[in-house]
């Protein structure tokens, strides 16, 4: 009597591809905004700890303990459990960056600490790294050609 | 209630850049790497053309956790860089921006690694 309806069935793998989309759309909201709700819970913290620090420095601060709490997290495998859930949400803060980075360090521990550890740590960060100094130097070569535009 | 509201804007900020991020994933099949590269050049464009303090004043954290944020770092540092000591500055400014955050990964990826035992396939 409980056999499943085909017709029903069929209408749900219809349905199921857009409403995962969706899904995964709002997971990825909801977590990236908490990730971002907790730096800046941080920077209010130490903004009110260290009242003499500038703006910049807070903001080095707060970006330095996001990292070290995820490559705790990472560490203990809690992060990439995070992420199976949250998607973009968890690759695209900065934590993502350091995920990015710690988890390949300790995949390939095994290879040895120098051929496998450091050597593999930058293999998904690297490119990031890469594009991310070269185009600040071009930034800055632009702002020596155009000093006007920059207020220089 | 002030605080309420500074928050709601950070978690809209945040969610929203990271929601793109999950659509572009969704559509293209672009891998994470890239997705992270693309955010990165994307706040680079935007500091340099002056457009991110503005998303930056409104979502505060929102707007600088993501990598977008550490992009448009890595070009104010340079465009301070530049202006202050010329080509030299020009050169390491937007490292010296980031200098925090690279130091910390290196440093936590190293000390995690050494400890933590990795999971056998």
């Amino acid at each position: 009597m409980n056999e499943p309806n085909e017709a029903y069935l069929k209408l749900i793998k219809e349905k199921m591809p857009k409403s995962k989309h969706l899904l995964t759309m709002f997971r990825a909201f909801w977590t990236g905004g908490t990730i971002c709700c907790i730096g800046q819970a941080f920077t209010d913290l130490y903004t009110y700890l260290f009242s003499e620090m500038g703006e910049n420095d807070v903001a080095a601060l707060t970006t330095i303990t996001l990292i070290a709490i995820t490559a705790v997290l990472t560490g203990f495998g809690i992060y990439d459990k995070i992420g199976a859930y949250a998607g973009a949400g968890s690759i695209v803060p900065i934590t993502g960056f350091a995920n990015s980075v710690v988890s390949p360090a300790v995949e390939h521990k095994r290879e040895g600490v120098v051929f496998g550890l450091c050597a593999n740590m930058f293999s998904v960060a690297g490119p990031v790294i890469v594009f991310g100094i070269s185009s600040s130097v071009i930034v800055g070569f632009i702002v020596i050609i155009f000093r006007g535009a920059f207020g220089g | 209630m002030e605080t309420f509201l500074t928050y709601l804007q950070v978690f809209a900020v945040g969610g929203t850049i990271c929601l793109i991020g999950q659509i572009i994933i969704n559509t293209t099949k672009v891998t994470s790497a890239r997705i992270l590269v693309g955010y990165l050049l994307l706040g680079v464009i935007l500091e340099t053309a002056g457009v991110y303090k503005y998303v930056r004043d409104f979502g505060k954290a929102g707007a600088t956790v993501p990598i977008i944020g550490f992009g448009s770092n890595l070009a104010r540092g340079a465009i301070d860089g530049a202006l202050e000591n010329g080509m030299l500055g020009a050169v390491t400014g937007g490292m010296e921006a980031v200098a925090a955050g690279i130091a910390a990964v290196i440093f936590f990826a190293f000390i995690v690694g050494l400890v933590a035992t990795p999971k056998s396939k």
